[in-house]
């Protein structure tokens, strides 16, 4: 597949996009039906919530405290896997990791990756560096086969094609997989889906993961999935590539199932997943099978820059769940694609501002109505809306004193929008010219335009009232 | 300076004015079990068959002197005509002895065998650590004897556990198993396995047999009494 066959569209065009998402009523439905589906599936797991809120304690106290001792625990990460005799390489953007993950393709004259899940990859856009390179890299995780058929980015995190319904899936299969005829059926298009596959398992010289959870202490690299294509990827081929972000450290193996079991709860509603694989080392002398080389790329990619700020630093905390775009009411009405970013809903609109920088980003922590559900319902208490409001503030203005810009600071400043703002504060703060300027409005209310640019589009025009309220409340004192 | 010298060293000049005490996690659950009502062995049991059958995994009662031969005569059922085993194991002699056809050990390289492990081999039998009744969780650790593969790639899986080794949680295997102590350091692969392969990628609806098992099927261990 070509670069140029992607649909991926820049997160500049944001609010562009999010117009013709509502308009589309197949769309909605698809993310209406799904994301009731799974509100309901995490609500049946979570039956005491006074349990919950101390799980979810325990879980924000881990991530806080890995956090907090994250350069140590990378350093020990590195000791540990490298004296298990996996290869720890460290990259600061897509770019280089991309670049060392080409070059292993490379040295082992590699025709064929095989992928499971990772998000991180998809953050790198590690399929064009490596189509560029020569080396075809298949997405095995069912969902994401199917977006990377249709050219496509996944949109959703925890469910890539959650956009598509079956027919349209039955549709692809039939146009695009050599040999398979329409189905409707969804235990047949996995039939499909399963064999084709499962030769490309066999094939493939290299496999590619993502990590859920890496653990210092032991050298393990944990992966959450229920498909068996994790397992695959990092069992068949003789080399394994894991990837993940520097945030996903742990410091010993006893944190992991708080963390765990919060996760696969939260995510799908499913008490645990088919398969947890902990992966700690290459295949021994004596052993069967399992690769022959494992790497591990450590992917910065803008996670220092939230790190630098310790507001910002609790975006780290994420576990990668997905409930909060689940619960996000925005989200369910545009869909996953309308962000133009790998992460969509809140997650993505407190995380891409660091990995793409504010100057594209600007417009996705406005897409929120801080309802706060998504604070409500994240497993390691991120709190979402606070860190939307501040970069909403970090879109507009210059850095606070004392605090590094961030990449495209401001990038969202407008000389209309410091006047309009500069002239409320004033208004605001000097009870006279307050009075004077409400007293005017009220007078002139018949000049008020009947079209009020997008307002009107939908609703009735603001007007302003007869009397001011100061009037009002005098009139009926009065009284 | 290099990527990774200058992705620690921006790590390290980031403020850390809140230093977390390190979490109890151990203390966490065992105060979490206090407010539970506990469990005792038949409980745990009924707890593990009930979650396996919600991942639509089939758990067997067996004994020790009968698990072979309910083995045979489940695979004479869903025509079994190749059973992959690993060598070595305390239960390999007597799965041996079952007169099971087409026993296959796995006993090579998968290098040498790749293509025929994925097309010819119709089930695979592996033993087990222990499980965890929580969550209907089988515990496998792979190794020499008992490759990766042989709980992935047969469309049927069977698998041997001891009731013995059924623990509460999780984290109680983890603690009582001594995972990543120095006696009993991490493998290079181990597994939790939660019933058949499967996804809800089309629509939210499941399917089984994604890329691994399409059926588990877990001979359970337990005393003459308790069938
Ligand atoms: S921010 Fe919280 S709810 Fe959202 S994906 Fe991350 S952990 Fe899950």
């Amino acid at each position: 597949m070509a670069v140029s066959e992607l649909k991926f569209v820049p997160a500049s065009e944001f609010k562009q996009r999010t117009g013709a998402a509502v308009a589309d009523p197949h769309l909605r439905r698809s993310f209406r039906t799904a994301m009731d589906y799974l509100m309901a599936k995490r609500a049946a797991q979570f039956p005491d919530s006074a349990a919950l809120e101390r799980q979810r304690a325990l879980a924000e106290h881990i991530r806080k405290y890995s956090l907090s001792r994250l350069p140590d625990l990378l350093e020990q990460l590195e000791r540990q896997l490298t004296a298990n005799g996996i290869q720890v390489h460290w990259a600061e953007n897509g770019e280089q990791a991309n670049a060392i993950i080409v070059g292993i393709a490379k040295a082992h004259a590699a025709k064929l990756m095989v992928k499971g899940k990772s998000m991180v990859s998809e953050e790198t856009e590690l399929n064009a560096a490596m189509e560029a390179a020569g080396i075809e890299a298949l997405e095995c995780d069912m969902g994401e086969y199917i977006v990377q058929l249709d050219g496509e980015k996944p949109s959703h995190i925890i469910m890539p094609a959650i956009h598509k319904t079956k027919q349209q899936i039955a549709k692809l299969f039939a146009e695009k997989v050599p040999g398979a005829s329409y189905t409707e059926s969804v235990d047949e298009l996995i039939g499909i889906g399963r064999a084709l596959l499962r030769e490309k398992f066999m094939s493939a010289e290299i496999g590619l993961s993502g990590v859920n959870f890496a653990v210092a202490e032991t050298g393990t690299l944990c992966l959450v999935e229920n498909e068996g294509n994790g397992r695959m990827c990092t069992s068949v081929p003789d080399v394994h590539v894991a990837i993940t972000g520097i945030e996903k450290v742990v410091e010993k193996l006893e944190h992991v199932p708080p963390l765990f079991g919060l996760l696969t709860r939260s995510a799908t509603g499913q008490a645990i997943t088919t398969y947890f694989n902990m992966i700690s080392r290459r295949r021994q002398p004596g052993e069967r099978d399992g690769p022959k080389e494992v790497h591990l790329v450590l992917l910065d990619n803008g996670r220092t820059q939230a790190y630098a700020d310790e507001q910002l630093r609790t975006t780290l905390q994420c576990i990668r769940c997905g409930a909060c775009m689940n619960h996000c009411p925005v989200y369910t009405r545009v869909g996953g694609h309308a962000y133009g970013t790998t992460y969509p809903g809140p997650i993505g609109e407190i995380f891409s501002p660091h990995s793409m920088g504010l100057a594209t980003t600007h417009a996705l922590p406005t897409a929120s109505t801080l309802c706060g559900a998504c604070a409500e319902v994240c497993p390691v208490k991120i709190p979402i809306p606070e860190l939307l409001i501040r970069l909403r503030g970090d879109a507009t203005h210059p850095a606070s004193p004392g605090h590094a810009p961030l990449a495209g600071q401001g990038a969202a400043a407008s000389l209309l929008m410091n006047v309009v703002w500069g002239a409320w504060a004033t208004v605001y703060s000097r009870p006279a010219l307050y009075r004077a300027v409400t007293w005017l409005a009220t007078r002139l209310r018949a000049l008020t335009p009947p079209i009020q640019s997008g307002w009107t589009r939908s609703r009735t025009p603001l007007k302003a009232a007869r009397r001011t309220l100061h009037e009002e409340l005098a009139r009926r004192r009065g009284k | 300076m290099s990527a990774r010298e200058r992705i620690l060293r921006r790590l390290r000049a980031a403020p850390q004015s809140l230093a977390p005490l390190p979490p109890d996690v151990c203390g966490f659950y065992a105060a979490e079990r206090k407010r539970s009502a506990g469990d005792d062995r038949t409980q745990r049991i009924a707890r593990f068959c009930g979650q396996m059958a919600g991942w639509h995994g089939e758990v067997i009662p067996v004994t020790r002197g009968s698990w072979a031969q309910t083995l045979r005569q489940l695979c004479i059922a869903k025509k079994v005509g190749s059973l992959l085993y690993g060598r070595n194991t305390p239960y390999a002699k007597v799965l041996e002895d079952a007169g099971i056809g087409g026993l296959t050990p796995y006993d090579r390289p998968v290098d040498v065998w790749k293509t025929d492990l994925f097309r010819d081999i119709d089930a695979g039998f592996t033993t087990t650590r222990g499980a965890i009744a929580e969550t209907g969780t089988l515990i496998v650790w792979p190794d020499a004897n008992e490759p990766r593969l042989l709980s992935l790639v047969p469309p049927i899986h069977f698998a041997l556990l001891d009731a013995d080794q059924l623990h509460g949680t999780l984290i109680e295997a983890m603690t009582a198993q001594g995972w990543g102590a120095a006696a009993t350091p991490m493998p290079s692969n181990a597994l939790l396995i939660s019933g058949p392969s499967k996804t809800s990628d089309i629509q939210v609806t499941v399917a089984y047999g994604a890329h691994g098992p399409k059926e588990l099927i877990v001979l359970l261990l337990v005393g003459e009494g308790e069938l």
